[in-house]
């Protein structure tokens, strides 16, 4: 039976004290998340046991006990002191998917530091923002990621150290540049962790929005509390599991379910830090027996693409709980993954903002193909009428998806920006910016985001961000972003460019914009496809009209184009 | 033949390895070793449609048909009309 047992009877006087007390923890005692997916692990008697089935580029593997991991991040949280970092500093992790990226958030989190994870493909103005945003002290990264934090480097007077993982000595260390090798430093035995408190800060996850910058969403040490039980009820994480979980720490799920969940429930887990191969995948899959699988609806995609002759070649009997975040995971795949993995993968949803599982699919629950599930127990969700912000009293109606505040993983603020964040809260509920309707059933069933953010990939990116990345380009005049629909990302980023006079529309120019953006912001912002335009279409007061853009892209209808400015 | 493989090994070196960075070699893993990922594969992509004006389908654009220089050239011999 699966570990949540009966949704229904789970729900029924659901409090959040059921995850407290299997953490040993009470109101008002020390809590850090460090010590949690560590050191407790270890007093647990589970010292020797694998935490971390570690594979990399070139056959490269690491094979880490608990004992090995508490050990490692006792060293980095030292040498992390012993640097001047204090607790409450923002110390940014800047690596591939390598083990001192896990290890380092233990580390930072130790010692009292709040970790800021960033996706390692980012580009240098993209990493500026959120550096300079968040006044990062110190971020740890590789040597081939230095680079990028070099060209940024004079504006960021708030950035006392970088620290290089694998330095080889081949060339200098530059202005502010230490290293560090986990294998050289002398291992710290025994390390304090700082004495965190429920409300104590302890990451800093970026995320993007339709206007402005990318927004510092910060978390506590208390949201440990519903990823661990979200992790062990939905995902069913039980004692002797081998837990997969493909998403990168630099986005929230890597750091909820890639690393607090699994290591808090003193589980094995398995990461794999190379690029996306169906064969490599299943590969990796049946060389540690993963019975436990948490992936996206694009790489499912991507392994649907890929076909269902090659699952043959491989032993994939261990699979026991399929699950997707990131975006809607449509119906197909879950058909699919019935018919080959013999199940279903089961989607979930959440936001860097909830900081765990909101409304999902659970194991045991009749599953409806393409249905977002229900409520995690002690999460009220509902969907709200856009006029009256009040929830709709019958079934059916699309409306806006919001959340009774004050769940565990919950956002505290967003860095420097509280007006935002209150402006996230409407007639009492916590606003996602999606939208669903709810079934006679209670099911959720999602319908597409309020505003015009870009999700592609499952990763949030602003069209806003790539428009003030286009104009840099010395030919574009102007330019619009919208999503525009793909099978296997469900959305890519599009761009309409006007052009200066002197330059002319071209394949090359195509191909030199496209690639100017990928460096300058990441792969993921980079547009997939550019359409060279005489002019935008405007309203009477000048405001560029994206929803008729986009609505041209997706085949809908244009609406109400009254204000459009005419030519 | 030569020539395409170079023109294609100094584009990948150029554009996707970060400056300082070890260069990659003509079998040396791309998109399964983490080189390009599957959304700068769309550049990549591009880049050799323009080059040898050649249109590759998308079901033939897979990571494994991209994931080294000498297996984009054999892509690019494929599609490219003699």
């Amino acid at each position: 039976m699966a570990n949540i047992g009966s949704y229904e009877e789970r729900v029924n006087g659901f409090d959040w004290s059921v995850s407290e007390k299997e953490l040993g923890y009470k109101p008002g005692d020390i809590i850090n998340i460090g010590w949690y997916c560590s050191d407790r692990i270890c007093r647990q008697g589970k010292a020797d046991k694998i935490a971390l089935h570690w594979e990399g580029l070139g056959g490269a593997e690491k094979h880490l006990t608990y004992n090995d991991i508490r050990r490692a991040s006792n060293t980095i949280a030292a040498f992390l002191q012993s640097l001047g970092q204090a607790p409450g500093d923002r110390i940014c992790l800047f690596m591939d998917r390598v083990p001192e990226l896990y290890l380092g958030v233990l580390g930072v989190l130790k010692m009292g530091g709040i970790g800021q994870p960033l996706y390692s493909a980012f580009g240098d103005e993209s990493l500026y923002v959120r550096l300079e945003n968040a006044e990062t002290s110190a971020i740890i990264t590789q040597r081939k990621h230095a680079l990028k934090v070099r060209k940024i480097l004079d504006k960021l007077p708030h950035l006392k150290h970088i620290i290089i993982v694998d330095h080889d000595g081949k060339s200098p260390l530059r202005d502010r540049e230490v290293a560090f090798s986990l294998e050289k430093a002398a291992p710290v035995e025994d390390f304090d962790s700082y004495p965190t408190t429920a409300e104590s800060p302890s990451l800093l996850h970026y995320t993007s929005g339709t206007t402005g910058q990318p927004k510092g969403v910060k978390h506590v040490h208390y949201s440990l509390i519903s990823q661990y039980l979200t992790a062990k009820w939905v995902l069913d994480i039980r004692e002797d599991d081998i837990f997969w979980c493909t998403a990168d720490p630099g986005w929230v799920t890597g750091t909820s379910y890639g690393l607090i969940g699994p290591w808090s429930l003193g589980v094995t887990q398995c990461v794999l830090d190379g690029g996306f191969s169906a064969e490599a995948w299943y590969k990796f899959i049946e060389k540690y027996r993963i019975s436990n699988w948490y992936s996206a609806p694009t790489a499912i995609r991507s392994l649907m693409k890929a076909g269902d002759k090659i699952i043959k070649n491989f032993d994939l009997s261990s699979l026991r709980n399929l699950a997707s975040v990131g975006e809607p995971l449509n119906s197909e795949a879950v058909v699919w993954s019935e018919k080959v993995f013999g199940k279903a993968f089961l989607d979930t949803y959440f936001q860097t903002e909830t900081g765990s599982i909101m409304i999902t699919n659970f194991p045991g629950m009749k599953i409806k193909p393409g249905s977002m599930g229900k409520p995690f127990p002690g999460i009220t969700a509902t969907v709200l009428d856009p006029k009256a912000y009040e929830p709709y009293p019958e079934t059916g109606k699309i409306g806006l998806i919001a959340i009774r505040p004050g769940w565990p993983a919950m956002m505290r603020t967003y860095w420097n920006n509280e007006e935002t964040y209150q402006k996230k809260f409407k007639n009492g509920w916590y606003m996602t910016g999606d939208r669903a309707s709810i079934d006679k059933e209670g099911y959720f069933w999602f319908v597409g985001r309020d505003d015009d953010i870009i999700n592609t990939g499952g990763h949030l990116v602003s069209p806003f961000e790539v428009e003030s990345a286009l104009i840099e380009h010395p030919a574009v005049a102007e330019s619009a972003v919208v999503s525009k629909p793909d099978p296997i990302n469900m959305e890519v980023v599009k761009a309409f460019v006007s052009l200066k006079p002197g330059f002319t529309a071209s394949a090359d120019l195509d191909l030199e914009i496209m690639n100017f953006i990928r460096k300058k912001l990441s792969p993921l912002a980079m547009p997939q496809a550019i359409e060279f335009v005489e002019s935008l279409p405007k309203t009477r007061s000048g405001k560029i009209m994206r929803r008729i853009l986009k609505a041209k892209e997706w085949g809908e209808e244009i609406g109400d184009t009254s204000t459009l400015e005419n030519d | 033949m030569d020539e395409l493989k170079d023109v294609i090994l100094k584009y990948v070196n150029a554009e996707y390895v970060e400056e300082g960075g070890d260069p990659v070699g003509f079998d040396t893993p791309l998109i399964s070793g983490g080189i390009v990922d599957s959304f700068s594969m769309v550049s990549l992509k591009r880049f050799i449609e323009n080059k040898y004006k050649i249109s590759i389908p998308d079901d033939q654009a897979t990571p494994e048909a991209f994931d080294s220089v000498d297996k984009i050239v054999v892509l690019v011999r494929r599609f490219t009309k003699t």
